[in-house]
């Protein structure tokens, strides 16, 4: 084969993934920072070209300040406390106990359900008088809550069923991670007296932190990916009280079909997970790596 | 006193039998041995007497108290593990000092047995290096470090060798050996490199198949060795066992008897004690000739039965030629064939 032919071939092979990541990727992508310098064309009005004036509305956008808000607490809350679960779950089932495999499987299980059917389950622990949460309640004499209908509480209930979720899925990487470790380290670290404790915290979470970095970088995005709850159970409601931020990106582009200022909110959240993203692999990455 | 006295040792999983009865006493300050084929019970025994792992039956004693329900750090122990367990994240300091610091031990004192054992090991130049930007006789030095800093009476290691060149080896066994004189610590050394038995111990155990085989001087082992199967794990190449006739003859020849026959006997002598001579006692044919530098191994076969010689320099024969073969009478070794037991009366040095 000659030098040309061979490259036509080399992008021959290359080409059915690079039509499916251009057209579904990187045009959209591009196509979206576009249409947010318009405005929404409607009926027989086409998009005019507003410059930043989409940008402008946003920043007086309340209820885009208070998605904002409710998205850092509910980062805020779920990451520290799942990724800490999923370290303790993991190390708990990485040792020898009887029925390992089970409880492995019974932490593991949430992951493998569709959130959809999550969604569904903590519906019913939470419905007001009939719901889990409420029986139990009355066992202990308190009257009835509505758990998803207090504004005060709605954000914590989303909060409380993702880390359900999700510390199970992170367990999965920390389990992986401590079975890399040689055994012997800690029976070295035995017979020099060393406790659990400080065993823990001198030699098994050191050598951790790459999974820690990985998974944090994996909480974070899924803290702000993740929209498909709060459709099925709230509906950003009450009050926008549970409103995150892709949930009102859904709300912008499909309830109230404006799509040049849905694409300006992409646009920014994009910009903010990027941005993190890139801060946890060059700064953090720095510290961690111990090789 | 830190004597190491193990008392009817078993240690079954399932119904596989890892060690059975084992016994043996390790006199204080004394570099012992424990040499055995793979798969022996050799790692098995050290970390029960560690602590890592529980005996099915027996006792432990360490330094004339019960240490068998203790867990490992109150045994008074150090540990070399196999693949030296360093820690991956600290540094080279860190690693050795890790012990002392978990324990305690004041800032100037950790210091003082850094400093100290760093220097006796060639390590000053690494102390901030982590492990993986060493070599592996390096990381070997490492363990031997964390071990020495603790200043524990007795000290346990594991085949900790076996992954370094024969050079370094030799360096790093003479090293090992010094350091136990020095400071006058009570070693139990795994191995199954008879070389290292031979050339280290004040006392081999050979371990076969869970049980001591035989316990005693590298002298004694290799000069009276107990059974066939001790008598042919030490010395390369190993003793010729060689089977008699019930007259006493080796087996297939018409040679003289060798010994007043009964049964089932079997003689045994070393290569290094035979002597080719042209006129001798025994007939043999010359099948194989290895010249070795220093010496030549000559493969022999008299009567049914296979006789290696090891001849200083040249031999000087080629296989297909006769010759014969004699050796000194104090030389030969009897033993009895069903059991594999020393039969002759010699008592051991
Ligand atoms: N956890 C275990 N479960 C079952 N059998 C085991 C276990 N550990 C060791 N054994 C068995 O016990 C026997 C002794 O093992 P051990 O590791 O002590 O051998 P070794 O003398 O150290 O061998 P090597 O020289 O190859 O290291 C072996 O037959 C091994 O298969
Ligand atoms: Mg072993």
């Amino acid at each position: 084969m000659t030098r040309t032919k061979a490259t036509i071939y080399g992008w021959l092979l290359l080409l059915p993934a690079f039509v499916l990541l251009v057209s579904f990727t990187h045009w959209p992508a591009l196509a979206t920072i576009h249409a947010s310098f318009f405005t929404t064309p409607k009926g027989t009005r086409p998009a005019i070209y507003v410059g930043l004036e989409n940008y402008e509305a946003m920043f007086d956008d309340p209820v885009f300040w208070q998605a904002v808000t409710n998205n850092l607490i509910y980062a805020l809350g779920t990451i520290p406390v799942s990724v800490a679960l999923a370290m303790l779950m993991a190390i708990w089932v990485n040792e020898k106990l009887a029925g390992q495999s089970w409880l492995r499987l019974a932490y593991f299980t949430p992951t493998v359900l569709p959130m959809i059917a999550v969604a569904n389950i903590w519906l019913f622990f939470y419905t007001p008088d009939y719901g889990l949460i409420d029986q139990i309640a009355h066992a202990f004499g308190f009257g009835a809550t509505n758990w998803l209908g207090n504004p005060d509480t709605v954000l914590y209930c989303l909060m409380v069923m993702t880390v359900w979720k999700e510390a199970g899925f992170f367990m999965i990487f920390y389990l992986a991670a401590l079975q890399q470790l040689s055994p012997n380290l800690a029976e070295a670290a035995a017979i020099e007296g060393c406790g659990r404790w400080t065993f823990f915290r001198r030699v098994t979470l050191p050598l951790l932190m790459p999974t820690t970095l990985f998974v944090l970088v994996n909480a974070v995005i899924g803290a702000f990916r993740l929209v498909d709850h709060v459709i099925a159970l709230t509906g950003g409601g009450p009050n926008n009280a549970s409103q995150l931020l892709l949930s009102y990106i859904y709300d912008i582009a499909f309830r109230y079909w404006d799509t040049a200022y849905a694409a300006t909110l992409t646009v920014v959240l994009l910009a903010a997970l990027s941005g993190l993203a890139l801060f946890q692999f060059l700064v953090l990455e720095k510290r961690i790596h111990y090789r | 006193m830190s004597e190491i006295f193990i008392d009817g040792i078993s240690r079954f999983w399932g119904p596989t039998r890892a060690l059975e009865k084992v016994t043996f006493r390790v006199e204080s300050g004394r570099f012992a041995v424990l040499l055995g084929p793979s798969g022996c019970g050799k790692s098995t025994l050290l970390r029960i007497i560690a602590g890592l792992d529980q005996a099915s039956d027996g006792r432990i004693h360490i330094a004339g108290s019960d240490v068998t329900d203790m867990p490992p750090a109150k045994r008074g122990i150090s540990m070399v593990f196999q693949s030296y367990a360093l820690f991956p994240h600290l540094t080279v300091a860190q690693n050795i000092c890790f012990g002392l610091e978990v324990r305690n031990v004041p800032t100037a004192e950790r210091k003082k047995r850094l400093d100290e054992a760093s220097e006796l090991l060639g390590l000053t130049a690494l102390l901030d290096r982590k492990p993986s930007q060493l070599s592996g006789g390096q990381q070997q030095r490492v363990a031997l470090g964390r071990a020495i800093v603790a200043h524990a009476p007795v000290c346990l290691m594991d085949e900790p060798l076996s992954n370094l060149d024969a050079q370094l080896r030799q360096e790093m066994r003479l090293e090992i050996r010094e350091l136990q004189r020095r400071l006058a610590i009570t070693m139990l050394y795994v191995t199954h490199d008879q070389v290292e038995a031979m050339t280290m111990a004040d006392q081999v155990i050979l371990l076969n198949g869970g049980r001591v085989e035989q316990d005693g001087t590298p002298d004694a082992l290799y000069g009276t060795p107990r059974t066939i199967f001790a008598a042919r794990f030490l010395g390369t190449p190993p003793m010729n066992v060689i089977n008699l006739s019930p007259e006493g003859a080796i087996e297939g020849s018409g040679g003289p008897p060798l010994a007043d026959g009964r049964g089932d006997h079997a003689i045994g002598i070393r290569p290094e004690d035979i002597r080719v001579t042209a006129a001798g006692r025994i007939g043999a044919r010359v099948e194989t000739v290895e010249y070795l530098g220093a010496d030549t191994l000559v493969g022999c076969r008299v009567g049914n039965q296979a006789v290696v010689a090891r001849l200083p320099g040249r031999a000087g024969f080629s296989a297909g030629d006769g010759v014969s073969l004699d050796w000194p009478a104090e030389r030969q070794h009897m033993f009895e064939r069903s059991t594999g037991q020393r039969i002759d009366a010699r008592n051991a040095t």
